[in-house]
């Protein structure tokens, strides 16, 4: 019986961590190149899981549909926001921008609980039904979770690899002034970090929707985790920003079997500030002043 | 009309002196600290617990200065080398571990049903239960606080918080111990809002943990940036107007959960505006150069070479 609890406990805690995982991604994106916290990505996840709330729910589209609208709208959400509130700080004082990503976090979440509420809501998808695995129970919204999940990094990954975009992309988290030299736009390649890191936290924030249910307040403590997931894997690539989610995850779901889950938030900040403390650069970061590759 | 009055004075003090403390970590020294909430609520819970165990008035008080300094230890020794975000970042997560204690240590803060009947301060025998003494009690020990953080800031140790938050290399390259700076700067932080903490849960009479939530980090970190970064004076001016706008909100009769969000609202959209359109804030300093700047000023310097 405890086996079974385990592994069920291992299961979600994949499913949560790998949901933490992609929204580190897109927020490694931005920091690599801009080397600032864009502390509203989590809240923009918040946004885009609302955003699907209301175009399936409310308005009646088809869920896929609305899925993917929702997406579009985080990642025009993003470059709205660095265009407004980040682009005109770009050079100035380091505390300036961070400021402003407080403020913007801030207003997103008032603009949440105006619209939608403090009400909990969830999706109403009616797929109920589950499958048996090694003693645990996956049900079909979990399924669709993982393939969607490896199917977004793998497209990531191509985009990143392959296409003349992420090519110019990571050339920019190298070496921003470098890319510059060589004719690469850095403000395009700015605005295009934001649009991809902002829609994977709208593709995130709809899975984590799907996965639990919808709050307005989640903002803070997925920024949080995301962010916890960049400093453990280190700022290293996109897997190791999974692979810190993964571990954020398993962690705060292996951790309520010991301890009461009103501490399950508090063990994702403990396990931060313990990684901040021994080795800030991430497990398996290099150095940090030499961070970063994406 | 003049209860309210009084109640804004003392809620302006009380906010005062807790900006005035995040002002020092903040405006002076550059340290962009987000978990300035926990401090104010251990002065608060641990004077609220004292005095509702019978000890008196000013021994509750400086016990929960103490202890905020004893975590503003724990805390300044382990982030005190991080960098400008993670140190943010790491603030932020002591803020919400500190959130979870006050809320999930039962047996001692009764967790989210708060603390009730509070009692006033009794100083020299008289019960300080008036608003009019209250009122002048926060004035009293905010003048104080303002006395003593501008002789601070004027004081070569006020040079150097400055000298750290401009050019942190600079600083360490003329031999100075800049962590050493650092935790003296978030002690004596950590100790002005237990004192602030410790007034407030006396004059409220009732306190719980979402009282000390992150809200209240960034409301803090609004006044300081509102009214200036590295002013005192400016730090009181945006207590002031933090506290008005609530009150305006309220007297305004919009319903409280949308006045709620309204005030977040307001609070996030003036942290953007403020950066964008005035840096310095209202009264400000300009200390802040930006990085263009001193970079031209580098450059211009090595043509002339």
């Amino acid at each position: 019986m405890h086996a079974n609890i385990l592994i069920q406990l291992l299961l979600n805690g994949l499913i949560a961590g790998s949901i933490y995982g992609m929204i580190a991604v897109g927020y490694a994106m931005v920091y690599s190149i801009l080397r600032f916290i864009n502390f509203a990505h989590g809240y923009i996840a918040m946004i885009g899981m609302y955003l699907a709330y209301t175009f399936s729910t409310l308005w009646g589209v088809n869920f896929i549909i609305a899925c993917l609208l929702a997406v579009v709208c985080s990642g025009l959400l993003g470059l709205l926001i660095e265009r407004i509130a980040y682009k005109p700080l770009r050079k100035t004082f380091y505390l300036a921008p961070l400021i402003t990503s407080v403020g913007v976090s801030y207003s997103l979440e008032a603009l949440a609980l105006l619209i939608w509420g403090a009400d909990v809501r969830s999706y109403n998808l009616h797929m109920d039904r589950s499958f048996s695995l090694l003693g645990a129970r996956i049900t079909e919204v979990q399924l669709i979770i993982i393939v969607v999940l490896v199917l977004s990094i793998a497209l990531l990954a191509w985009l990143l690899k392959k296409t003349p975009l992420g090519i110019a992309i990571r050339a920019a988290a190298d070496d921003f002034d470098m890319c510059f030299l060589v004719g690469v736009d850095g403000d395009q390649i700015i605005a295009a970090v934001f649009v991809i890191g902002s829609a994977l936290a709208g593709i995130a924030g709809i899975l984590l929707g799907m996965n639990t249910n919808l709050q307005t307040t989640i903002g803070l403590a997925v920024t949080i985790k995301a962010f916890a997931a960049i400093i453990l894997g280190g700022l290293g690539n996109i897997y190791s920003c999974v692979l810190g989610g993964l571990i954020i995850g398993l962690a705060e779901n292996l951790g309520i079997w010991y301890l009461p889950s009103v501490w399950k938030d508090a063990v994702a900040y403990v396990i931060l500030f313990v990684i901040l403390l021994i080795k800030p650069s991430g497990l398996l970061g290099a150095n940090r002043e030499a961070e970063v590759k994406l | 009309m003049t209860q309210m009055i009084f109640h804004l004075i003392i809620l302006v003090a009380i906010y005062g002196i807790l900006a005035i403390s995040l002002n020092i970590i903040v405006g002076y020294t550059g340290l962009f600290s987000l978990g300035h909430a926990a401090f104010f609520g251990i002065g608060a819970y641990t004077s609220a617990i004292l005095s509702l165990a019978g000890v008196s008035f000013w021994a509750a008080m400086f016990a929960g200065g103490i202890l905020s300094v004893l975590v503003g230890l724990l805390v300044g020794f382990s982030t005190v080398n991080l960098q400008g975000d993670y140190f943010c970042i790491a603030t932020l997560a002591c803020g919400q571990v500190m959130n979870a204690v006050f809320t999930n240590w039962m047996s001692l803060t009764r967790g989210p049903d708060g603390l009730p009947g509070i009692p006033s301060p009794r100083i020299f025998g008289y019960t300080l239960s008036s608003l009019p003494s209250f009122a002048l009690l926060t004035l009293i020990i905010l003048g104080i606080v303002l006395f003593l953080t501008q002789r601070l800031s004027w004081s070569p140790f006020g040079r150097l918080m400055l000298g750290i938050r401009e050019d942190t290399i600079a600083a360490e390259s003329i031999g100075k111990n800049v962590s050493n700076v650092k935790i003296q700067v978030i002690l004596a932080g950590a100790f002005l809002a237990g004192i602030a903490g410790s007034l407030f849960a006396s004059y409220i009479s009732y306190i719980n943990p979402g009282d000390f939530d992150i809200n209240l980090s960034i409301l803090i970190l609004l006044m300081v940036v509102l009214g200036g970064m590295g002013n005192n004076y400016g730090s009181l001016v945006g207590a002031f107007a933090m506290v008005l706008i609530p009150t305006v909100l309220l007297l305004a009769g919009l319903p409280s959960a949308f006045s709620g969000a309204l005030q977040e609202l307001i609070y996030g959209l003036a942290l953007i505006a403020l950066m964008l359109f005035r840096p310095r804030g209202l009264l400000g300093e300009s200390h802040f150069i930006s990085r263009s700047d001193r970079v031209e000023e580098r450059e211009t310097r090595a043509a002339s070479d």
